[in-house]
């Protein structure tokens, strides 16, 4: 019978009912008193340090108000009003990093206001229904092309549906939703929620959906610039590091991406297999996201091997006591020097580090892991479309998403900036108000 | 140890924790039981005229204001008096009493208002061995549409009719109990003495609704559809009944005069601020309504803990010291300023004071960067408000000016000497006098 202890990358480590129970709803929704009594919590602070914390500016003490008086729904409305996609980033946004960091009551006792599990309270009781809020402008006549159906798209096309232009997204793969379809973590958005906030917010009509429809590969720039009043490119990061070490082809060596896409799409989560040792390369949220579901999926030890000390690790505080919960190794300062083997990956070899301001010098000293399964979660990059010019890795943007070419703007993950889903939200909301400001003629 | 025995008009009881007359105190086996937790006496459910009692509604007879995580805050009652026989009552009451001699046992009684119907029923009561009576003029609905309760307790000229009747009919201590639902307390309290009671008891119920349903647009608690309202009570009254107290703590006519003090009393110190403003003791209502009898135990150790803390040996004590301290506005010295002062370490930052004193005070509160709040003395008048607002407790002091000390705001020196109302300037009454 197959389980953790089962040498190599196997499937059906763990029961149907264990794997259940693993993957369900990292935060449970909050039930109505729950509710009433976290909301009773915020005071209404004056220029709330929470909303100027949240990338798209939601007002926070408002919505919250909102909840305390028994009007979920109204304040489901205050939260979309700023960000489209607020269903999601109530469930995957780093609120410990954001608005619940920043909130007052953090500072005074440790124990901020439930920010996130409130907004997705009062988020649910709005798309419960499938209730949409907003309804269309007179047509304007203006046609635009959202490239990529991710947060930034997403954001984007219904910003510039709702101002009365005519949408067409060009969406490379057969889904929408970009990594909130492939990428977050399993037991973050469950049910499918990815699938069901992208139906309801196209509700709002004007937005026609092309999927298989890759910019570079089946369209051009160029054409889409002729074709088109404006062009949004919300393209992510497509393409991901490598790892150079000795041994980094061997089988059983993968990215950490690619496996929580699988991991994502995964009909039956006890199909998909996974190594019984596993260690991630990275120190982000995917690294961690991969570890934990490596976990949750029945390996038996999962270590996170990050190059530099804990406190420079991408992923917060709060994702690494997750993972740690789970069982997961955090192993810092350490790096990788080979993956042994015979044909398929056995052992990682990784090298202890020192490190002295931003240099890192490896100190000769290695250890070797068991290792049947190695990620990389080493970064991902943009895999950048021609003519338009870049600031380093990214697309380089001035304002609201403005690229260095006319009739295009651009925003997300393919931008500078955090690479979160909210932010990705706000820019392809801003971008959306620029875009219908300049073919409206009052851009300033 | 503190001692916790009381004599409230020369009724011993272990303890100054009674129950009020209500739902706790409606028969035997809840008498016994709050005997049994430990309370020192009760105020048995009122009692009406012999023959068929009243009928009380058949559908919900509260409704309740909460606060945060459904907090009891006010409850609202559309109850009658007892709806169970007379005899039956009394058997019951002279059981409890035989068996907990050492407890106070009190009749709340609500007959017509004829001397016929309190002659009746006051030596049967006096047969239970009962300790006292209490005279319910204060039941605000119901009752009050048939000419008693409230409708009684809202007349003074009836509270001293009944009241002497009761004297003359009855002999041990007479306590009447006052409806709030009055514009001055001090008149009916003084009927009371007048009438020859050995003291008051209040407050009753406050005329109310609690809230009304939007959606059958009807007030609550609803019967069929319909709405009446119903008595107050709980800790949301508790601020109006110590104001009505120390009305008749100080004023002239009724200075003296024993009290009970009922309304809002939840934990040992709601009791300590009556007894502080006057009360020989307290009756409790919602608070063992809310979370039973068991209360009275916090409330026990409470008041004995402060009373060690304090020094005072027995409730007589301190019973009444805070009444000479209650006095009118024009004789609050005016002569006394503060400032606020935000304790830069304690605030979180919040901005509650900031938005209070800016959108509803005097705009004397600065908010600079990085968060940081800071009163501008030249604008604080120390309305307090910032203090009251503000989550984080002692983050904003009121600090006391020196004399000799120039207040920025007026610019005036603070002056050591006590000056009031009567005594301003601005005062067109204190001018005339000067003249
Ligand atoms: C594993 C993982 C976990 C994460 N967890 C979190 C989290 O918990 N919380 C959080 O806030 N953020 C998280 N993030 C980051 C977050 O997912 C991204 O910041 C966010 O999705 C960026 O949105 P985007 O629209 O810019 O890009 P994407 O979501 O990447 O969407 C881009 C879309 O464009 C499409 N596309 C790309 N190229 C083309 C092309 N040439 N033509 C047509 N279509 C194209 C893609 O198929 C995709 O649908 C995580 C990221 C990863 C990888
Ligand atoms: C349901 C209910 C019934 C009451 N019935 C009586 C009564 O029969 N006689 C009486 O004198 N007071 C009655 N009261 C008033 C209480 O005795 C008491 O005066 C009042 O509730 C205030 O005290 P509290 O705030 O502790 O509840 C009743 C109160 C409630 C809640
Ligand atoms: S900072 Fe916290 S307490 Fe203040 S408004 Fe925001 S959520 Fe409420
Ligand atoms: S005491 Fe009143 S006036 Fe002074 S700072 Fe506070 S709120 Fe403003
Ligand atoms: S109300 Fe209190 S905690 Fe909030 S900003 Fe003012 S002083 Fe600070």
């Amino acid at each position: 019978m197959t389980d953790t202890l089962t040498p190599g990358i196997v499937a059906g480590r763990l029961s149907a009912k264990e794997i259940a129970a693993n993957f369900a709803d990292l935060h449970a929704p909050l039930d109505p008193h729950e509710a009433a009594v976290a909301a009773d919590r915020c005071y209404f602070c004056y220029d709330a340090p929470c909303v100027t914390a949240c990338p798209t500016d939601i007002d926070i003490p408002l919505f919250i108000r909102q909840i305390a008086t028994g009007q979920a729904e109204a304040a489901g409305h205050t939260i979309f009003e700023q960000n489209i996609l607020g269903g999601m980033c109530a469930r995957v946004c780093p609120t410990e990093d954001l608005c619940e960091g920043a909130c007052v009551r953090e500072m005074a006792e440790g124990k901020p206001v439930e920010i996130g599990r409130l907004q997705r309270y009062a988020t649910d009781a709005v798309m419960a229904r499938q209730d949409h809020p907003f309804s269309r402008a007179a047509a304007t006549g203006k046609r635009i092309a959202v490239v990529g159906a991710g947060p930034a798209g997403l954001s984007c096309a219904h910003g510039l549906a709702r101002r009365g232009h005519d949408v067409v997204v060009y969406e490379a793969k057969a889904k929408p939703g970009g990594l909130n379809e492939f990428g977050i973590a399993a037991y973050k958005s469950t049910d499918d929620f990815a699938q069901a906030e992208v139906a309801w917010l196209m509700q709002i009509g004007g937005i026609e959906m092309r999927h298989g429809c890759a910019l570079g590969r089946d369209v051009a720039l160029a054409e889409l610039e002729a074709d088109y009043d404006a062009v949004f490119l919300g393209i992510g990061l497509g393409d991901v590091n490598a790892l150079d070490v000795a041994g980094a082809t061997r089988e059983g060596v993968g990215d950490a991406v690619g496996f929580i896409a699988d991991l994502r799409q995964a009909a039956d989560l006890t199909a998909l297999p996974v190594g019984r040792n596993v260690v991630v390369i990275g120190g982000g949220m995917t690294a961690i996201d991969a570890a934990v579901q490596s976990k949750l999926l029945g390996a038996e030890t999962v270590t996170v091997a990050y190059r530099r000390g804990q406190d420079r690790m991408g992923a917060s505080r709060y994702e690494q006591d997750l993972a740690t919960s789970k069982g997961v190794r955090i192993l810092c300062n350490v790096s990788p020097v080979a993956i042994h083997g015979n044909g398929a990956a056995v052992e990682i070899e990784l090298e202890y580090t020192r490190e002295a301001g931003t240099d890192l010098t490896g100190t000769g000293e290695t250890i070797r892991l068991p290792a049947d399964q190695v990620f990389r979660a080493i970064g991902q990059t943009l895999a950048p479309p021609d003519g338009i010019a870049r600031a380093g890795t990214k697309l380089s943007v001035s304002g609201p998403g403005r690229t260095t070419r006319d009739k295009v703007w651009a925003g997300g993950d393919c931008t500078p900036g955090d690479d979160l889903t909210v932010v990705a939200v706000a820019e392809g909301r801003d971008a959306a108000a620029d875009i219908h400001a300049v073919l409206m003629g009052d851009a300033g | 140890m503190a001692d916790l025995t009381t004599n409230f008009v020369g009724i011993e009881s272990p303890n100054p924790f009674w129950l009020a007359s209500a739902p706790p105190t409606d028969k035997e086996y809840n008498v016994r039981r709050a005997f049994e937790a430990g309370w020192g006496g009760v105020v048995w459910k009122t009692l009406g005229s012999e023959g068929p009692p009243v009928v009380n509604v058949n559908g919900p007879r509260y409704g309740v204001v909460y606060g945060a995580d459904r907090r009891v805050l006010g409850l609202n009652n559309i109850e009658l008096i007892t709806d169970r026989p007379l005899e039956v009552n009394l058997e019951e009451m002279a059981r409890v009493k035989a068996d907990f001699p050492d407890r106070a046992l009190i009749a709340s009684i609500m007959v017509p208002c004829e001397e016929a119907a309190w002659k009746a029923i006051l030596p049967r009561v006096a047969e239970t061995g009962a300790d006292g009576i209490e005279l319910n003029f204060g039941c605000p609905h119901g009752m009050s549409e048939r000419g008693m309760g409230s409708a009684v307790g809202q007349v003074p000229e009836y509270i001293e009719m009944v009241t002497r009747w009761c004297k003359t009919y009855y002999d041990k201590p007479v306590i009447v109990k006052l409806t709030p639902n009055i514009t001055d307390i001090r008149k009916p309290a003084a009927a009371a003495r007048n009438g020859g009671a050995d003291a008051v008891s209040l407050i009753n119920t406050i005329n109310s609704i609690t809230s009304v349903d939007l959606d059958r647009m009807c007030p609550e608690p609803t019967i069929d559809g319909k709405g009446s309202h119903g008595g107050y009570c709980g800790p949301a009254v508790k601020p109006i009944a110590l104001s009505m107290v120390s009305e008749i703590a100080r004023a002239e006519a009724t200075r003296g005069l024993p009290i009970s003090g009922i309304g809002g009393v939840t934990t040992w110190r709601d009791a300590a601020e009556y007894m502080a403003l006057g009360c020989g003791n307290v009756q409790v209502c919602t608070a063992a309504m809310t979370y039973g009898f068991r209360i009275v135990e916090e409330m026990k150790r409470g008041l004995s803990a402060w009373m060690d803390e304090k020094g005072y040996a027995r409730t007589s004590d301190f019973v009444g010291m805070a009444v000479p301290n209650v006095t009118d506005w024009q004789y609050l010295n005016l002569n006394y300023v503060t400032k606020a002062r935000i304790d830069p370490e304690a605030c979180i930052q919040c901005g509650r004071c900031y938005a209070a004193c800016e959108d509803t005070s005097h705009q004397a509160i600065a908010m600079k960067p990085g968060r940081v709040f800071e009163v501008i003395d030249a604008e604080c008048v120390a309305c307090n408000l910032c203090v009251d607002v503000c989550p984080v407790e002692n983050c904003i002091s009121m600090v006391e000016l020196a004399p000799g000390e120039t207040d920025p705001r007026t610019g005036k020196v603070v002056e050591e000497a006590y000056a009031n109302w009567t005594q301003h300037p601005n005062n067109p009454m204190a001018v005339k006098a000067a003249e």
